[in-house]
This record gives C-alpha cells, structure tokens and sequence, in this order.
C-alpha cells in the first residue's frame, strides 16, 4: 500500500507496472486518474492550486486504504496526489489498486476516490479571469461518500453512517 | 502551550499559518477553543461563527466540537476539503 505526496507529474503506464511488480495472483487493476478541468461554476480556469495538511494527508490516505482493505479483498492499493500549481488538463489524482477479481478492484478504486474526496486534508483555489478563489466543497461528494455505508465484504462494524 | 494550525480560505483571512498558544483553563475541547478564538473578533468572529462550516483536526485526525484538547495538542482549522 503506497500513499504519495508530490509536485511532479505521474504516467499512468509506469506506476500500474510497478503496482503489479509480476504478481501472479493479480487477476484485475482498476485505475482512477483525475484531471483538471478549464471549467467550473462557467468561469474559465486558468490555473489551480492545492494545498493540503502534510502529515494529516499521508495519515487521512493511509487510513482510506486500510478501510478499503478491510472492505475488499485487494492486493496492493496505490494513491498519488499532487500539489502546488496545476493548469487545465493536468493530472491531479491517481487511485489504483490490484486484486484477484474485478469487483473488488472497481469497487474499492471508487470507494477510496470518494472517501478521499471529503475526508483527505486537500483544499483547491482557482484562478480565473474574474479573480481567484477557493472552491467549495460540494453536497454532492458527501452523498457520494455516504452511499458506502455498510458495503464491501467485511464492514467496519464501527461505522456510524 | 497549544500549536495552532490555519489552512487555505482561513490562513488567508488570519493572515497566519500557525501559532502557538497558552491556553485559559476553561478551554478543554474544540468547542470552548473555537469559542476563546472567536473572542479575538472581526475575521475570527466571522470565521469561525455558526455559519460558517469549518472542520477541526486534533492531533491530524478528524474533530468533534467535544473532542478534548490539551497541552501539547496540535489542533487544526480549516474549511470542508476539496482535493481529488
């Protein structure tokens, strides 16, 4: 299970090869790459910057992964998430994990997306032509959360939601 | 002593990242030190007022406003993430 911080930018190619690393028992990868978009609330971006919390967001992270684990049956989990300066069409997110079966890839690839989404210590400022500004969280990304209450193999039985 | 921690929209309006603080002995939970911070007044008041959603993290992880704050305690805030 690996959780990286980082700047630079990532391939996509590159970091599925060394998730898998020849692991025969690796059936299925499901891979989520998130990019940034030119267009938000129909004012145009021209550049975004994330910030986070370093040493919460590693924790935050780590913690996701290991509930997906608990959830799913997943071999290997990689999540990458960069910061400082990013233009239109850059990469921001990777989520990328191995398993036996499909299911579980796809499954706990979104579950973790999700959870990353509204618990992970990540705030977004955009600039564009009228100004720059933070952007809000959304109502929909806590839905979106939510919905995995009790789901996946084994439940964390501690669950409130 | 407490270490203070302010991200994005509220380092900004603080005008600070981090501080450190002695706290008054009433302030034992993330209620009554939101409420201490409060008194400070103008961008204070209005950040951190009941309308306006801010997330507390005690030690790097999550708060409640009766999660227990004390000597040492990193405690952070900031407003609902938007990373991913």
């Amino acid at each position: 299970m690996t959780v990286r911080i980082q700047t630079e930018d990532f391939d996509l190619g590159a970091e599925i090869l060394d998730l898998r690393r020849g692991n025969t028992g690796i059936g299925a990868v499901a891979s989520f790459v998130g990019l940034v978009r030119d267009l938000n609330h129909s004012a145009t971006v021209t550049e975004m910057t994330l910030e986070h919390y370093p040493g919460m967001t590693e924790k935050a992270l780590a913690g996701i992964v290991e509930e997906a684990k608990r959830r799913w049956n997943i071999i290997d989990a990689l999540v990458i998430h960069r910061v400082g300066p990013l233009k239109p069409t850059d990469q921001i997110v990777l989520v990328a994990v191995s398993s036996a079966h499909r299911g579980d890839a796809f499954a706990s690839c979104e579950f973790i997306m999700d959870y990353l989404k509204t618990r992970a210590p990540f705030w977004k400022k955009e600039q564009t032509e009228a100004g720059a500004h933070w952007v809000d969280a959304r109502e929909s990304d806590e839905t979106a959360a939510q919905r995995w209450a009790g789901r996946g193999h084994q439940p964390d039985s501690s669950e409130s939601t | 002593m407490i270490t203070l921690l302010y991200f994005a929209r509220l380092r900004e309006t603080f005008g600070l990242s981090s501080e450190q603080a002695n706290l008054p002995a009433y302030v034992a939970d993330v209620r009554s030190l939101t409420e201490w911070l409060r008194q400070r007044g103008g961008a204070w008041q209005e950040e951190l007022g009941q309308d306006r959603l801010v997330r507390v993290a005690v030690n790097q992880g999550m708060a409640a406003p009766d999660t227990a704050v004390r000597d040492g305690d990193e405690v952070a805030f900031f407003p609902p993430v938007t990373g991913g």
